[in-house]
């Protein structure tokens, strides 16, 4: 059992401040799993950027088969054996699975690509490794659990002997799952080593041979897996006991606030939403559940009006949207927490206290003929960071200083502190640490006790299950299932979300009030 | 140390390098290095003219450079102040001259009304923008070019004096002119005017909801819009206010330092004016500054070449020095590493 790769006090350090590696020391034995746990913002994947070469070091020592090392950029990495599977797939949608396998070093016949060749290198790869995919499709008609296996053959093909998986279930069902860990386990015994990144304990438990936690941007221990429990790990993640406690589901769920009546888009020929309709009632979370890619993103677009709605009818208080600015609609009650807050959710160059009301100057709430109550804009922001636990020194920082849970608290901040009567939530958690994801599942179920309708699309099967009073699984562009949330299993919506069990008509229509 | 300091040590570095690499050019190509590049540094602080000369030069940067922080704040990139100065520079020229109105309400009417043309000429390439989302680099420029056009088809067709050989208009009457205000030189009131405008607009960037909404929308339109505001408005708005602020400075320009209107072509302002927003980071105060600092090098250039075997293009060289040390992002960036490393060692 020698050790193939070693990290000695890696310390990164981003401009801005961000401390993202502190001191951190890695080693991954020659065939084991080695799973890197952490919540979000730990630091896990800066690490995994440095042994990839994305991101150099400020201190610190690689070592690789007993050298010591500089890793400058993932092409390099790929040349001495270590490969990386990102979280987010890099792949060509309009190239089928074979070229995309071998993008870059196309077996020739002359100056042509000699196809023949790319299907026979690409079949006899994938039964080697037993991956089953099909070669000649292109890559946006495959799901994403094969696009995965893609990302895994190609990166084998070039011949990686450590494998670097980021968080590769998060966008899998349990059952697809199961199949992913029964292939590692085969790559291990082939002689790989894989470094395993999660923060779902139970997988970790399932898979790793060793864990090695991190809590900001430090190490706090490699141990054994077979010799901790869930909980033990969990303390080591977050320095303290997270407490699991039940929700109380809404008792009564009244008006309509928000309906959707029967959404269609298509893009490019392709239907990406087919005849979407539900409503949102007052003092209701209704979930939407789905593997990525199945149209929520689209489906968030339209409500949103970033794409117009051309087919269907989306009313808000009873109000069509269709020709209403967001400015008529966040008046109205309208409130939206954005999954990709640095793209939609925050001024990254602004400060947190103008960041933190911009929608409330926007409609002239801090505004006195066009002039800036800065006065109480300040004392207002200094309140709501009180309030909603904003880790910072000053009101006056520039928020791309603080850390992805403290941004997304900001945001959350901003939409939820104006009653809002509808809230759009878009993985309202994504990226963010358990604390602070904890934090925000309370203020949403707050909000709902409050009255407010809200509509939560999420990934992450278990947050749907933990918040939502009813459950909507889409897939493949449409609402397949409903569920009341109270005797539903995690297999019951798996099988949904894999498009493997579909309600039938009548019964996602549960989702629509009585007219 | 902040990051505003470490921003502003950074350009005063930027500044040095490109004074040290003037210096070697000036060692390279002239018989008494040091003598003319003394010339060059200390010439402008070497009698009250030419101090005077300085400012006078400053003055329409100064203007330029508010118009440009404008636009950039809203990360627009529109050169287009070079042909609303032509243009409104022109209206007020062709006010004063055809207007009959004594005392100083002339040169007043000439430059409200020249502002007022220059926010109509910015709206054209501010609605294209705003509308159908053209690059408004791309049409700044064009606009330059067509504004030029017209400016001197009217100049040579309704305000040239036939009297003279040169292209000027018919000369100003005495009252139209602005008045000087320092003994010995030239500078006059556009400098006052200058500082008010200067204070208002930083006051409208920084303390008013539209200002706001412009620099939330330069840093990140998506936000903006999901927030609530409106970019169609933020863009014209932006347009607008930009515009009457090079309507002003190119009518200021004109009626504090010429007796004709004598520009043939156009007068270069558009590029100053992103070179001096750029030194200022888009502050409306620190444009001030920056246009101060243009002109002294500009006008120490003038002098050595005039005295000196040096010729005026050596600052062409610093201010390019200049503009990539401050654009590019990594300069200074190891440096700032092993700051942060200390810093977060506290």
């Amino acid at each position: 059992m020698d050790t193939i790769l070693e990290l000695k006090n890696i310390t990164k350090i981003y401009p801005g401040g961000v401390v993202a590696n502190r001191d951190v020391n890695f080693d991954l034995i020659d065939g084991e799993i080695h799973a890197l746990v952490g919540e979000n913002g730990a630091g896990k994947s800066t690490l995994m950027k440095i042994i990839f070469g994305m991101e150099q070091p400020n201190d610190g020592q690689i070592i690789y088969r007993g050298k010591q090392t500089e890793i400058n950029d993932p092409n390099q990495a790929i040349e001495m054996g270590i490969g990386m599977v990102h979280q987010h797939f890099m792949l060509v949608p309009s190239f089928t699975v074979s070229e995309n396998l071998q993008l870059g070093m196309e077996p020739t016949k002359g100056v042509f690509i000699d196809n023949k060749r790319l299907l026979e290198v690409t079949l006899e790869l994938a039964n080697r490794y037993g991956f089953y995919v099909e070669p000649d499709k292109p890559v946006e008609n495959i799901p994403v659990a094969m696009k995965q296996k893609v990302e895994i053959l190609k990166v084998l093909l070039r011949g990686a002997k450590v494998l670097i998986l980021d968080e590769p279930t998060a966008v899998l069902t349990p059952q697809e799952t199961k199949e992913l860990f029964t292939q590692l386990k085969m790559l291990k015994e082939a002689g790989h080593s894989i470094i395993f990144i999660s923060h779902k304990l139970k997988e970790v438990k399932e898979i790793s041979d060793r864990v090695t936690v991190l809590r900001d941007g430090k190490t706090q221990g490699t141990l054994k897996t077979s010799e901790v429990s869930e909980k033990d790990i969990s303390l080591l993640m977050v320095g303290r006991d997270i407490t699991s406690f039940d929700m109380l589901r809404a008792n009564h769920i009244s008006d309509t606030t928000f309906s959707v009546r029967n959404v269609s888009l298509k893009l490019e020929n392709n239907e990406i939403l087919k005849n979407i309709s539900f409503d949102v009632r007052e003092g209701q979370i209704l979930g939407i559940a789905g593997v990525e890619g199945n149209g929520q993103v689209e489906l968030v677009k339209q409500l949103t009006r970033e794409i117009p709605i051309n087919i269907g009818e989306v009313k808000l208080l009873g109000q069509t949207i269709k020709d209403m600015s967001m400015h008529g609609m966040r008046k109205l009650g309208f409130s939206y927490i954005p999954e990709d807050r640095m793209e939609k959710g925050i001024a990254s160059e602004g400060t947190i206290y103008e960041n933190i009301v911009a929608d409330r100057i926007v409609q002239d709430k801090f505004t006195k003929r066009g002039i800036l109550n800065t006065k109480n804009i300040i004392s207002k922001a200094k309140d709501l960071i009180k309030e909603y636990h904003v880790k910072t020194s000053s009101h006056n920082q520039k928020i791309a200083a603080l850390s992805g849970g403290n941004i997304q608290k900001v945001v959350v901040a901003r939409e939820a502190s104006t009653n809002p009567k509808f809230l759009l939530a878009e993985q309202p958690t994504r990226g963010v640490d358990v604390g602070s994801i904890e934090f925000i599942h309370n203020q949403l179920i707050k909000l709902r006790d409050q009255g407010s309708a809200i509509l939560l699309i999420s990934a992450d099967l278990e947050e749907v299950m933990k918040l939502s009073d009813q459950i909507l699984v889409m897939y493949d562009g449409e609402i397949v299932a409903y569920f009341d949330n109270k005797d539903v299993s995690e297999e019951e919506l798996g099988l949904a979300m894999l498009g493997l069990s579909k309600h039938d008509e009548s019964r996602p229509r549960g989702a629509i009030a009585n007219e | 140390m902040s990051d505003k300091t470490f921003q502003m040590l950074r350009t005063l570095l930027a500044v040095l390098i490109a004074l040290a690499l003037a210096l070697i050019i000036t060692f390279i190509v002239s018989d008494k290095p040091l003598e003319s590049f003394s010339l060059f540094l200390f010439g402008p602080f070497r009698n009250l003219r030419y101090m005077g000369n300085v400012i006078e030069a400053a003055i329409p940067l100064a203007f330029a450079g508010l118009a440009t922080s404008i636009l950039f704040s809203a990360n627009l990139f529109n050169l287009g102040s070079e042909g609303i100065y032509y243009v409104s520079g022109l209206v007020a020229a062709a006010i004063v001259i055809n207007v009959n109105i004594t005392g100083v309400g002339l040169p007043i009417l000439a430059i409200i009304i020249a502002g007022i043309v220059g926010m109509i000429l910015s709206l054209l390439p501010g609605f294209l923008k705003a509308k159908w989302d053209v690059n408004v680099l791309v049409t700044s420029l064009m606009f330059n070019t067509i504004y030029f056009g017209f400016g001197l088809y009217f100049l040579n067709y309704y305000l040239r004096d036939p009297n003279i050989s040169q292209i000027a208009s018919f000369s100003f009457p005495d009252n139209a002119r602005l008045k000087r205000i320092i003994e010995g030189t030239r500078v006059h009131s556009g400098l006052i005017i200058l500082l008010v405008v200067a204070f208002v607009v930083y006051i409208f960037l920084y303390k008013t909801k539209w200002g706001y909404s412009i620099r939330m929308y330069g840093i990140n339109k998506n936000f903006s819009e999901y927030v609530g505001a409106s970019s169609f408005g933020i863009i014209m708005l932006t347009h607008i206010s930009a515009g009457l602020v090079a309507g002003i400075g190119g009518s200021v320009e004109v009626l504090g330092m010429y007796t004709r209107f004598r520009w043939a072509s156009l007068p270069g302002l558009g590029f100053d004016g992103a070179l001096v927003a750029m030194l200022a980071k888009n502050r409306p105060l620190a444009s001030l500054g920056a246009a101060l600092f243009l002109a002294y090098i500009r006008t120490g250039a003038d002098l050595m070449s005039r005295l000196s075997d040096v010729p005026a293009e050596i600052v062409a060289f610093i201010q390019a020095a200049i503009i990539l040390l401050i654009s590019a992002e990594r300069f200074l960036f190891y440096w700032r590493h092993k700051m942060l490393l200390k810093e977060a060692d506290k």
